[in-house]
């Protein structure tokens, strides 16, 4: 019996108890941020929406094979050595247009790792959270500057500039066969002697690889 | 306000008409503007906001919006469910709730039906609610419909007692069960008032009649016939639409009238708590409606304060508690009647 009366004291009181506790926290002031009103300071190097200084790319491709979801796309375009493309803010002259540009930020895990690589510091992760869109497709920014129709004037150019190279080359086959030795010591000595033959000749197949990248470049 | 009435529209079916939508007119605004105040109420007492943007100042908007909402949405009827019986159960609910309001005494000067038996009738009426929660829960064909249909069922009959015998000590005192009479015993200041009264007897009378009132509209602590962590939603979880509204105005329309009968009851009803001070028909309207909506306030405070009941818990607290102790109050007051005469 006595511990039926208490209980029920204690039921009454603890009621009461309560009653108090939420009667005070009626009159705090509420802990609500009213988002779209208030917005609060983001810290500092939040990660965010991506952002890319596209005078500053140099198209290295070096944030795209950082980034562990491949939202990053990048595709690039030689230049002619007539072109002066300008330099970068750090100094790093700029060799290869960059027509494409594409980071799909649905994809985006804002994990930043693209942002050390970037020789040139241009991309960044900004601030800016808001950015819903209705069209999933409205989700793939495209950074690169270039019109379809500069594209395309580049292309030409190169292709033009290529073949110009190419006949050059034919042209004047010793040219750019004679450093060649000097610089590969093997296979040296068969290079050396039937220097007057045409690239298509078979002998101085060993040859062609030191070789390729200055055809190339 | 009958008899006025009478006198100037000279006919007698329009004023019976005019007298029964006096309460529909209060219980509609009344029930979006506790929903509202609920939701605000809850948010600070968990140091939010609540609704904040709909209508401008402090969201007071919002439910209009919800109920337009509601309105234009589709009348699903489940395959399974017994159709008429789950048609018809939103509208026994909310008659059961309505027709309680016809002996409620608003003012000294309107009161929808002044029947010498007002108080009995009201209880007898509530009890019909529990038809329209059985029916709602059974005609769904849900397992939790059903739950929450028989959970509301024991629940009710339950505390039905504690609520009879506390009003009982009451109706003792005054001798009759018509509320007006109640209200004019109570006039004066607010000493007269039956909560006051033969101290500490109809304290504990009005304390118990408060626990077992709100059991009766399934509020929490007593709220496990909706039970949202146990049964989805209890007997309404089929309903949606115009429906779940109704069924949502029904149980706040309950609020307000349990909270009234406490007010009329045991705090004095239409009456001023100063006497002659701001007393009159008009104020005894706002004196009313401020004591109803004073504990539909306690009512709101303790649902964001206490947790949910346990089944047995709830059995303990109605049978062994309540139920005893307002015998003893009963047979107290009793026995002070006879003794005083």
């Amino acid at each position: 019996m006595g511990t039926y009366f208490k209980n029920i004291w204690e039921g009454i009181w603890t009621v009461l108890v309560g009653m108090k506790i939420t009667w005070s926290h009626l009159f705090t002031p509420a802990v609500t941020i009213q988002y779209p009103d208030v917005k609060l300071k983001l810290p500092e190097r939040a990660r965010n929406r991506l952002y890319v200084n596209m005078d500053d790319c140099i198209g290295c491709d070096q944030c795209a094979m950082a980034c562990p979801v491949d939202c990053i796309t990048i595709e690039t375009l030689k230049s002619t050595p007539d072109v002066d493309l300008g330099l970068t803010s750090v100094g790093t002259k700029k060799r290869l247009y960059v027509p494409r540009f594409d980071i799909d930020i649905a994809k985006c895990c804002y994990c930043g790792l693209c942002v050390p690589p970037c020789p040139t510091e241009c991309i960044k992760m900004t601030d800016v959270y808001e950015f819903s869109e209705y069209e999933r497709n409205n989700l793939i920014y495209r950074y690169a500057t270039m019109t379809p129709a500069e594209i395309d004037a580049a292309k030409t150019k190169l292709a033009a500039y290529e073949k110009e190279q190419a006949e050059k080359k034919a042209a004047a086959p010793p040219k750019p066969a004679a450093p060649a030795p000097a610089r590969v010591p093997v296979g040296a000595k068969p290079a050396g002697v039937p220097a007057a033959k045409p690239v298509s000749s078979p002998a101085p197949a060993p040859v062609d690889p030191p070789e390729n990248p200055e055809n190339k470049s | 306000m009958k008899e006025f009435l009478i006198d100037i529209l000279q006919n007698e079916i329009l004023v019976y008409v005019l007298m029964a939508a006096v309460p529909l007119v209060w219980i509609i605004p009344f029930a979006l503007f506790a929903v509202w105040w609920e939701r605000k109420i809850s948010a600070h007492m968990q140091d939010r906001l609540g609704p904040m943007r709909t209508g401008g100042w402090h969201g007071w908007a919002q439910t209009i919006a919800d109920i337009l909402k509601l309105i234009q949405k589709e009348d699903i009827i489940p395959a399974a469910a017994d159709r008429k019986l789950f048609n018809l159960a939103p509208y026994v609910v909310f008659v059961g709730s309505f027709a309680a309001y016809a002996a409620i005494p608003f003012s000294a000067a309107y009161v929808g039906s002044e029947i010498n038996i007002g108080l009995f009738y009201i209880l007898a009426v509530s009890s019909f609610v529990v038809v329209g929660l059985l029916m709602a829960g059974w005609a769904s064909n849900n397992k939790w419909s059903l739950f929450g249909a028989m959970r509301a069922a024991a629940q009710i009959v339950s505390y039905e007692i504690p609520v009879a015998l506390s009003l009982l000590a009451v109706v003792m005192i005054v001798g009759t069960f018509d509320l007006q009479e109640i209200n004019r015993a109570q006039s004066g200041y607010f000493w007269n008032w039956f909560v006051f009264q033969k101290f500490p007897l109809l304290f504990v009378a009005a304390t118990i009649y408060f626990v077992a009132s709100l059991a009766e509209v399934n509020r929490t602590p007593f709220d496990i016939p909706e039970a949202e962590s146990e049964l989805v939603a209890g007997y309404h979880t089929e309903y949606g639409g115009m429906k779940f509204a109704l069924l949502f105005l029904a149980e706040y329309a309950n609020m307000f009238a349990v909270s009234a009968i406490a007010a009329t009851v045991f705090f004095g009803g239409w009456n001023s708590p100063f006497g002659d001070f701001m007393s009159g028909p008009v104020w005894g309207l706002f004196w009313f409606i401020s004591k109803g909506m004073a504990f539909i306030f306690v009512h709101m405070w303790l649902r964001w304060t206490l947790p949910r009941l346990r089944v047995d818990q709830l059995m303990y607290v109605g049978w062994k508690v309540l139920i005893p102790f307002s015998f003893v109050i009963v047979l107290g007051v009793g026995f002070w009647v006879m003794l005083a005469r």
